[in-house]
């Protein structure tokens, strides 16, 4: 599904990413670990074009390095950022709404299935999404970017200040749309839910993949984690 | 005392409302770009020429349709291969794009339609009065006027808060990055919010024409007072350009209706003064003499007392 292959990345002079590499497949949940500052964030923005990529980006078998961030949406890649951003004076149906390619939904998802997935946000459906809380806003961007029907998304530090039931609610999310044939790419700090909810892990550190194995074997890698991802 | 009311009541409508044609594509493009169109009213103007010539040859109407798409295709091919490209360079080499088109469209009209004001007619159809009230009449061509910004606010009021097309627009004017990666081709939006506002501007010039005349420095009498509109109602704010529109259309209108002048305040004060003093004129000003000066000295006021204008939000 995708395929990242030296992968370079720069702000300014500053060389952000140095030869990532890493794939996902069809249906996988795959994690992205690292501590802050390591250029997962970056690595997710350079594969959707926010950053300038520098190397090999194969989405579907396409080259997406270089391509427009709506070209690269277009072709089934979806992205839930870091910071939510979701449209503050805008209603959570009109955010929804925001998510749709077209002007009818297509394909996986529909806005009734989200509101039965989520009552809050059915309840809050004319409610300003600035007015939401933190959590609800997570969900609200998540429904958001389903509506385009991607066939992976990736998804930055969901978990970031959400309670310990809302990350529950959050995994079994992530695990329905996989089962309903979308990749996944999870960006996160949390080992908890990168265990619970990951086929394959990969760790970052200092703008390169350090390690790559499965829930099971990071578990055991007790060097990994005290090198690359304990605080 | 009551007619003059009225008839400046419904004068000041038009003119608050064919300003808010204008203000409204200038604010909707400044909150996307982040920059004043100084060439806005120029497009205005070049609405107002398409419009006289197309009617020589095809009548009123047919200028009234395809003046507007044409100054409207030229505003879209303005943003996407100058502004875009000129975009790079920041905030200053935009403001430099705009002010020199400005004087490019001013002189391309004096070359190809000359110095002199053109005899752009309002159409023989609405060439009567529509209706007479305290023995004054009302043109048919002004409620004509009336009719088409009250038309044109009504739909961009639907189009931007109830249409899809108008929430994507919502949103990429604050989040254009996230809105791209939902999969909208927000550069194209840009660019045709860029050409609808300049149509908006070139059918302002296509209706105001015949009653504003048509003259090569049309768009410098405007185009002053629309930046005033857009200031006034908040820099960005789509109702506080409606509110400042109405405002400074109202207030003009009034003031021009209105036999009021210093010599009556003075004479309630009890103080007069000889025809000779050197400060005679000052003395004997009214307020229709002042009218054309009360937006400037309005935009002092706000920008003395609520400098982001009457709806705008101070940048955080």
């Amino acid at each position: 599904m995708l395929k990242v292959s030296d992968l370079h990345a720069f702000y300014g002079k500053s060389h952000i990413l140095q030869g990532v590499n890493f794939n996902v497949a069809e249906g996988e949940i795959v994690s992205l670990l690292g501590r802050n500052g390591v250029g997962r964030s970056t690595t997710v923005k350079t594969i959707m074009g926010e950053v300038e990529p520098h190397g090999s980006i194969q989405f579907k078998g396409n080259e997406i390095a270089g391509k427009k961030s709506f070209e690269i949406a277009h072709l089934g890649l979806g992205y839930v950022p870091e910071n939510r951003d979701i449209f503050p004076t805008l209603t959570v149906r009109q955010n929804l709404t925001l998510g749709m390619k077209t002007n009818t939904p297509q394909g996986r998802w529909n806005i009734d299935e989200m509101f039965s997935m989520f009552p809050n946000l059915a309840e809050r459906a004319d409610v300003q999404g600035g007015a939401l809380s933190g959590g609800e806003q997570q969900m609200l961007c998540m429904c958001r970017t389903l509506m385009g029907d991607p066939d992976m998304i990736m998804i930055d530090e969901p978990t970031e200040g959400l309670a310990p039931k809302i990350v529950e609610q959050l995994a079994n999310l992530l695990q329905e749309i996989a089962n309903r044939g979308v990749s996944i790419l999870l960006v996160e700090q949390k080992l908890s839910i990168a265990l619970k909810i990951s086929n394959r892990l990969y760790v970052m550190g200092h703008g390169k993949i350090v390690y790559e194995g499965t829930p099971e074997s990071l578990l055991q890698a007790d060097d990994v984690k005290a090198e690359w991802l304990e605080v | 005392m009551l007619e003059v009311f009225i008839f400046a009541t419904l004068n000041g409508l038009v003119t608050g409302f064919l300003l808010f044609m204008l203000a409204s594509g200038l604010t909707l493009i400044f909150s996307m770009m982040g920059v004043l169109n100084f060439a806005h009213a120029s497009f205005y103007m070049l609405g107002a020429y398409f419009a006289y010539s197309l009617s020589l040859y095809f009548g009123f109407w047919t200028g009234l349709i395809f003046a507007p798409l044409i100054v409207g295709t030229l505003g879209a091919l303005v943003e996407r291969y100058g502004l875009r490209k000129v975009h790079a360079s920041g905030h200053v080499a935009e403001l430099v794009f705009t002010f020199g088109l400005a004087f490019l469209i001013e002189e391309s009209i004096q070359f190809f339609w000359g110095r002199d004001t053109k005899n752009y007619q309002t159409p023989d159809l609405l060439d009567f009065p529509l209706f007479t009230l305290f023995g004054q009449e009302f043109s048919a061509y002004r409620g004509f006027m009336m009719a088409i910004s009250i038309g044109i606010f009504i739909a961009l009021y639907y189009v931007l808060t109830k249409s899809r097309v108008g929430i994507i627009i919502q949103a990429a004017i604050t989040h254009p990055q996230t809105v791209s990666n939902l999969g909208h081709n927000v550069p194209l939006i840009f660019m045709g919010v860029f050409g609808v506002g300049t149509a908006l501007a070139g059918l302002a010039g296509v209706i105001a024409g015949p009653v504003l005349t048509t003259f090569p420095g049309m768009a410098t009498v405007l185009g002053s007072i629309v930046f005033v509109i857009v200031i006034i109602g908040g820099l960005g704010s789509l109702a506080g350009a409606f509110i400042a529109s109405l405002l400074i259309g109202l207030l003009q209108s009034y003031a021009i209706a209105s036999d009021v002048g210093m010599p009556d305040l003075l004479s309630l004060l009890g103080i007069s003064f000889d025809r000779g003093h050197p400060l005679n004129d000052l003395w004997t000003m009214n307020l229709p003499q002042i009218a054309p000066v009360l937006p400037y000295l309005l935009l002092v006021l706000v920008l003395i007392f609520r400098p982001t204008g009457l709806l705008g939000k101070r940048e955080e």
